[in-house]
């Protein structure tokens, strides 16, 4: 069948298929708007559970088979709740079921059942999915003792970075374990001490270990297809092309990549996509170029991608990757679906306004680049037109050698940014010759604090300049008053950030210099 | 030791032992309610229309465009109620409401074929509101007067010759604010009705009975027509003591008028906006100590916000009254209680069922006035401990108040305090921008249902021809392994193996007339019922036994699996005697009862010994603050806790570590927040999603945490000398609290009062080392005899009055 763009496609529907714990699993009636937890608990499968049905609780944790370079595969847990089940299609879906079974548990199941790691059990298969996938990670290796690390060549950067020089601590077991994998799950009822214990016993995974065989070979091809039904279309574009041709054509579109954001539209708002654009699998938005000159990243790549792909590149980004929701959602945003949803308290734009990013954007009428800081017009508002998409997000290099994250929220894991900074400031002979400073959850949009920048660039990099531009900064913006903080709270928060990076790195820049 | 206490040589009691449903979990084969839907031909989903107003009537309720929605089965209202149209015991929660009491107050529910066309019929009925004045805080309703319940008063000793002689009074107040379950699993339902026009309802409830007399009185029909099954509940925690029965009834109501299973599962939104919560409170105190800060009096109101209906206010309410002494002796009490009736969702049972609120109100006094007396606050705390032979303000002597000392002792040596005081000392004089704070708390908490008739309990136990038994209690499991107890209970009592034991879901009709699984006294109650239930029948396969071995059945032994002779001379298999009882025609199973003696309690006096005992633990907790964010981490915990003997170490452990948790969630990080503005939207819960109201996740776990249960803990009132675990260690999390509060203080000059907001949210914990360093005198605390008075009840108003004095009188007859 020809799709009207003249695009091949591999209707009809029903031979679509998604792979569920080895078993093809045949897709007819499937409504596009329908959730892959709604799907797979509709075959029964009723160990994903809906805990929060927004990303947040980890309930809904199963593992897909994901690209880990061109050759192999990387098990990589993801939120069922948000991820429409069409997006599975052609792909390998493991749950809890499919990793064992209560004869012959899985060596996660068995570290989890027998050190209290259950109580209700309701989170639990979610737990073992998203901890099977870490046990699964390929760079996951025991680490040797304190004082004796170096980064293991052999890895080629395919560790994330939060854990490449990591030493065993709370968060990080004997076993390469990094406890990080499980902060998008939530436990109301162990305190979860048995669970870190269970993560950190966990050994390597045994030769004849299907999962873990099955790491060796690519992971399923997305090919283009077209899910039909009662409320709307998902439509996979097989290429960039073919996604600008539909976009033109259907300029209402959603545009999907994790289905981070929208998921929650759908299971909270009750939205229902007329017709969706799958964009996550498009290879012309999975690239990820370095140079001396710049930095370009695909805007379809998950943060857990660019996280690995990046290997420590850009401090600035390390520092927010650990504190941009969870590792569940990480693996399924992208930097494009962060800056195409334009909230004003997304936590990528306050680090790429700092890092002087700018955006990509492409149609069928051509391409233009547009500067981060340009980008934004309003609360959810941007330059982007109807039938434009974000392609790819730019970094200019070099960086500037003092930067920072500061997230500042309710909770120290996954939660949404009261206030959120993001600093590069360039520090010469103690003098700052240049200071890009962004801010997120103090106005409708991210914004620069130019005044804060201008009040530095140029004086020298001392307690008394940081706190004269603090007390500029403290000025920055018009924050709310709502439910995650104050606007005194966000006002003040907004007043000490500078002097939290100066007394956390002032003193060294200045002894360097 | 007595015979309900006195364990067996090799009692399978005291293993560690995983839950026994783990493997079922791990693998995602364990069910609950909602899985069975897909397992359940036919099946139709219901949906509510909830209001968008705090306070409004129904003028006019238009259903039929609902129905003109494809796949919409049936519209349930008030009309269609056969019987009373109520979903509580105290008959003030209408099921379906003409005068909707909080934003989101379902007015009626829609069925329909897939849960997409109940939703889309929802949006599509039509309700015509007049919007009414709403009171939203509790200081709304204490201003305006707006009261319900009982107003219990507890009172000991001469109050104004105390606050007068005293050396040191300081006055103040405290709001703070409750708690969401946030149980994994919401509410959920599934009913059925068979062919002879008996109800089925699957439910995710505690209170299995309840449930049943609520379904009952809703459809009309007689207790023995309804039977409700709890599987398991993903979570419990009191959210599903009293809330599911409504829920349950809107199954069962649609299920009998249209024939057709009827699941009924809230989505976490309607869960978080409809269901009620830990009630916050409002608190007005003054307190009295002498020159060495020994507490003299106490004067305090509580004000508990109870929402809309009365629900569990009364019993939580008066266990806070019985738990603001905590752990301390006051000579000299008076304590008001009332329950603000507000525009908010019914508040309920909420693990501590009003125990933590009370004591918060005494840990809080102790944490700020310790520095007025120059005390430091661990020194205040431990000198106002009870010693042997005092009494608690409403009359229970003070048993093994020495437990509280030895638990002190103990983590304060196996937690290094004094070495770690002088560090986090030494650390604070060299940190301008981080402190640290390191804070001991102790929890005494009584056990026992406050209302005395709750406290009994049943048990079914068979034992099969094979050998093998099988036993059903009235308890509910809810992950806190009361199941895996009540295994290891009937395998000790039995003297078999664990495997020959299995346990069967509770059921109504298997066990009759139970109580809820709650008070944490699941396994005290269900597990003298069960081993009564399993003695009965050893009392006659000893008498088939003796005969068999030829001994007097005084000399029988069960153990192992195996019938012996007393000093395991000969021995037959367990499942032989069994075999061998069934030819004999001896009856093979039986029920079992139990009631905890000696309690008795007068609630309109607040007078008497309603606990059988009290639990005892204590905690130490350092933490780290930020100074520019106020944000902070919980670097080390160190626990030991009084479980008497346990039954079940594994489970034990896990229970403590989870309540900590659980309660450093409700002091720190979980934030309910009510629109209190004047918009439209007044009374709206807004953070009614995971993404704003949050729960402790990995990073609130203590970055080591110690916990230990007490050794030589026997109890001797209770089943195998254990004691109850599910609600106190919750309690032991004030220690985290109090460590911030010090760590904020550190902020500021010695012997500075400080402030701390309850959530200690890091804004909470920001405006508190704020106010530390500003050095505001005395934080809020007024110094000076005899210090302000708390507001005073309404004279007019009744004391409390629960279930216990009415269920006394003739019970209403229904038919």
């Amino acid at each position: 069948m020809t799709a009207p763009n003249g695009h091949q496609t591999t209707e009809p529907q029903a031979t679509h298929e998604v792979t569920v714990n080895g078993k093809p699993c045949g897709l007819a009636g499937l409504d596009p708007n329908t959730t892959a937890l709604d799907w797979l608990r509709g075959l029964g499968l009723t160990g994903a559970k809906e805990g929060c049905a927004e990303g947040e609780c980890g309930a809904c944790s199963v593992m897909v088979a994901r690209p880990d370079g061109d050759d192999r595969t990387q098990w990589t847990p993801v939120n069922a709740c948000l991820v429409p089940a069409a997006a599975l299609v052609g792909g390998e879906v493991v749950t809890a079921e499919g990793l064992g079974s209560p004869e012959m548990l899985h060596p996660v199941q068995r570290e989890v059942a027998v050190r209290g790691g259950s109580q209700c059990g309701y989170c639990t298969p979610g737990f073992v999915c998203s901890m099977a996938a870490e046990y699964y990670r390929a760079g996951r290796r025991p680490v040797p003792a304190a004082g004796d690390r170096r980064p293991d060549p052999s890895q080629n950067g395919h560790e994330p970075v939060d854990s490449v020089h990591q030493a065993p601590d709370h968060e990080h077991g004997p076993n390469g374990f990094d406890l990080h994998a499980l902060s998008g799950n939530l436990c109301r009822c162990t305190g979860y001490r048995p669970l870190r214990d269970a993560a950190f016993a966990l050994g390597e995974p045994a030769q004849s270990d299907p999962f873990a065989a099955r790491r060796a070979a690519p992971a399923p091809v997305a090919a283009a297809i077209r899910v039909h039904g009662d409320t709307g279309t998902y439509a996979r574009p097989g290429d960039l092309g073919e996604a600008l041709e539909l976009l033109a054509e259907h300029p209402e579109a959603v545009l999907v990549a994790g289905s981070t954001d929208w998921g929650v539209d759908v299971n909270i708002r009750g939205a229902r996509a007329p017709f969706a654009i799958g964009l996550d699998r498009l290879a012309e938005l999975r690239h990820l170029d370095l140079s001396d000159d710049v930095i370009e990243i695909g805007a379809a790549l998950s943060l857990t991608e660019v996280e690995r792909g990046l290997a420590g590149r850009v401090p600035l980004l390390d520092a927010l990757f650990p504190q941009f929701a969870s590792r569940l959602i990480r693996n399924g945003a992208t930097i494009g679906g962060n800056l195409g949803t334009a909230s004003p308290i997304g936590d990528t734009p306050p680090a790429l306004l700092a890092l002087e990013a700018s955006v990509v954007l492409t149609s069928v009428a051509g391409e233009r680049v547009v500067p981060l800081a340009d980008y934004f017009t309003g609360y959810r508002q941007t330059l982007r037109r109807p039938d434009e998409l974000v392609r790819a997000v730019r970094v200019p290099m070099p960086l500037s050698g003092v930067t920072a994250f500061h997230k500042v929220a309710k909770r120290r894991f996954d939660d949404i940014s009261s206030v959120a900074v993001g600093f590069a400031l360039d520090v010469r002979d103690g003098v700052v010759a240049k200071a890009r400073i962004g801010l997120g959850g103090v106005a409708a949009t991210p914004v620069r604090a130019l005044a804060t920048e201008a009040a530095l660039e140029g004086r020298s990099w001392s307690a008394e300049v940081a706190r004269a531009a603090a007390d500029v900064m403290r000025g920055e913006g018009t924050p709310l008053d709502d439910h995650r903080a104050s606007a005194a709270y966000r006002r003040s928060m907004l007043g000490t950030a500078l002097l939290k990076l100066h007394a956390q790195t002032g003193e060294r820049e200045e002894v360097g210099a | 030791m007595s015979a309900l206490s006195e364990r067996p040589a090799n009692p399978l009691v005291g293993q560690d032992v995983p839950h026994e449903s783990a493997a079922l979990h791990v693998t995602g084969a364990a069910l609950y309610t909602d899985d069975l839907v897909v397992r359940t031909h036919g099946c139709l989903h219901a949906y509510p229309v909830q209001a968008p107003h705090a306070h409004a009537r129904v003028t006019t309720l238009r259903t039929s465009p609902a129905l003109e929605v494809p796949g919409v089965v049936r519209v349930l209202t008030a009309d269609d109620v056969p019987g009373v149209n109520d979903a509580g015991v105290k008959h003030d929660e209408p099921l379906f409401p003409s005068e909707v009491m909080f934003y989101g107050h379902a007015v009626c529910w829609v069925l329909g074929e897939t849960l997409e066309a109940a939703r889309l019929g929802s949006l599509a009925v039509e309700v015509e509101y007049e919007v009414l004045p709403a009171l939203v805080s509790v200081r709304d309703a204490i201003e305006a007067g707006s009261f319900q319940g009982g107003q219990p008063r507890m009172e000991r000793g001469d109050i104004d010759a105390a606050f007068g002689s005293a050396s040191h009074v300081f006055s103040g107040e405290l709001e703070f604010a409750g708690q969401e379950h946030f149980y994994l699993e919401t509410h959920a339902s599934l009913a059925t009705v068979d062919e002879n026009g008996q109800i089925f309802v699957q439910c995710s409830t505690q209170h299995p009975t309840e449930t049943q007399d609520i379904v009952a009185h809703v459809l009309g029909r007689p207790s023995h027509a309804v039977t409700v099954q709890c599987l398991r509940m993903g979570g419990g925690f009191g959210g599903k003591e009293m809330q599911p029965h409504g829920y349950a009834a809107i199954a069962a109501l649609g299920a009998t008028l249209t024939g057709r299973p009827v699941r009924v599962r809230l989505n976490r939104t309607q869960d978080l906006t409809m269901s009620g919560k830990r009630h916050g409170f409002h608190a007005q105190w003054r307190v009295a100590f002498d020159d060495d800060g020994r507490l003299q009096a106490l004067d305090a109101t509580l004000t508990s916000d109870g929402g809309w209906s009365l629900d569990l206010s009364e019993p939580v309410l008066a266990r806070a009254l019985c738990h603001i002494d905590n752990a301390y002796w006051i000579p000299n009490v008076r304590v008001n209680g009332r329950i603000a009736k507000s525009h908010k969702t019914s508040q309920t049972a909420f693990r501590g069922f009003g125990g933590p609120q009370g004591m918060l109100v005494i840990e809080d006094i102790l944490g700020r006035c310790a520095p007025l007396l120059g005390l430091d606050a661990m020194d205040l705390r431990r000198r106002n401990f009870y010693t042997e032979g005092q009494q608690t303000p409403y009359g229970q002597p003070v048993r093994h108040p020495e437990r509280a000392a030895v638990c002190w002792d103990q983590v304060r040596s196996s937690a290094e305090i004094d070495r770690r005081k002088a560090e986090v000392e030494r650390f604070n004089a060299s940190h301008r921008d981080l402190k640290r704070g390191l804070a001991m708390t102790p929890v005494k908490f009584g056990i026992s249902f406050n209302f005395t008739a709750f406290n009994q309990a049943g048990a079914l136990v068979h034992v099969y021809k094979d050998g093998s038994v099988l036993i059903s209690h009235g308890g509910t499991e809810m992950g806190q392994g009361l199941h895996t107890k009540m295994l290891q209970v009937a395998a000790t009592t039995l003297g078999v193996p664990l495997h020959t034991v299995r346990l069967a879901p509770t059921r109504t009709d298997k066990v009759p007339n139970t109580s809820a699984t709650a008070a944490s006294s699941g396994a005290d109650l269900n597990g003298g019922a069960v081993k009564d239930a399993c003695e009965q029948i050893l009392d006659r396969l000893r008498v088939v036994a003796a005969g068999r071995l030829g001994i007097a059945p005084a000399d029988v032994r069960f153990g192992g699996g195996e019938v012996t002779t007393v000093g395991g001379g000969r021995s037959v298999p367990w499942a032989e005697v069994v075999n061998q009882a069934y030819f004999q025609r001896v009856q093979l199973w039986a029920a079992g009862f139990y009631r905890t003696e000696g309690l008795h309690w007068d609630s309109s006096v607040m007078h008497g010994s309603p606990f059988k005992y009290f639990s005892y633990g204590v905690a130490a907790t350092e933490v780290e603050v930020d100074g520019f964010t106020g944000a902070y981490r919980t670097r080390r915990v160190d626990i030991v806790h009084d479980v008497g003997d346990s039954l079940s170490p594994l489970v034990d452990l896990g229970q403590v570590e989870g309540a900590f948790v659980q309660g450093a969630g409700w002091l720190t990080l979980e934030d309910l927040r009510w629109d209190e503005s004047d918009r439209s939207t007044r009374g709206r819960l807004a953070t009614q999603a995971a993404s704003t109201y949050k729960l402790p996740s990995f990073s609130e776990m203590p970055e080591v945490f110690n916990v230990a249960l007490l050794e030589r803990a026997h109890e001797d009132g209770a089943i195998y000398g254990s004691k109850a675990v599910g609600e106190p260690p919750l309690m032991l999390a004030f220690s985290v609290r109090e460590a911030l509060r010090q760590a904020a203080a550190a902020f500021g000059p010695p012997r500075v009062s400080v402030d701390l907001a309850s959530p200690a949210t890091p804004e909470a914990v920001y405006w508190a080392l704020e106010q530390a360093r500003r050095h505001t005198e005395h934080g809020h605390v007024v110094e000076g005899a005899p210090g302000a008075v708390p507001d005073q009840p309404d004279v007019d108003a009744h004391p409390l009055r629960p279930h216990s004095e009415r269920a006394a009188q003739p019970a209403p007859v229904r038919t």
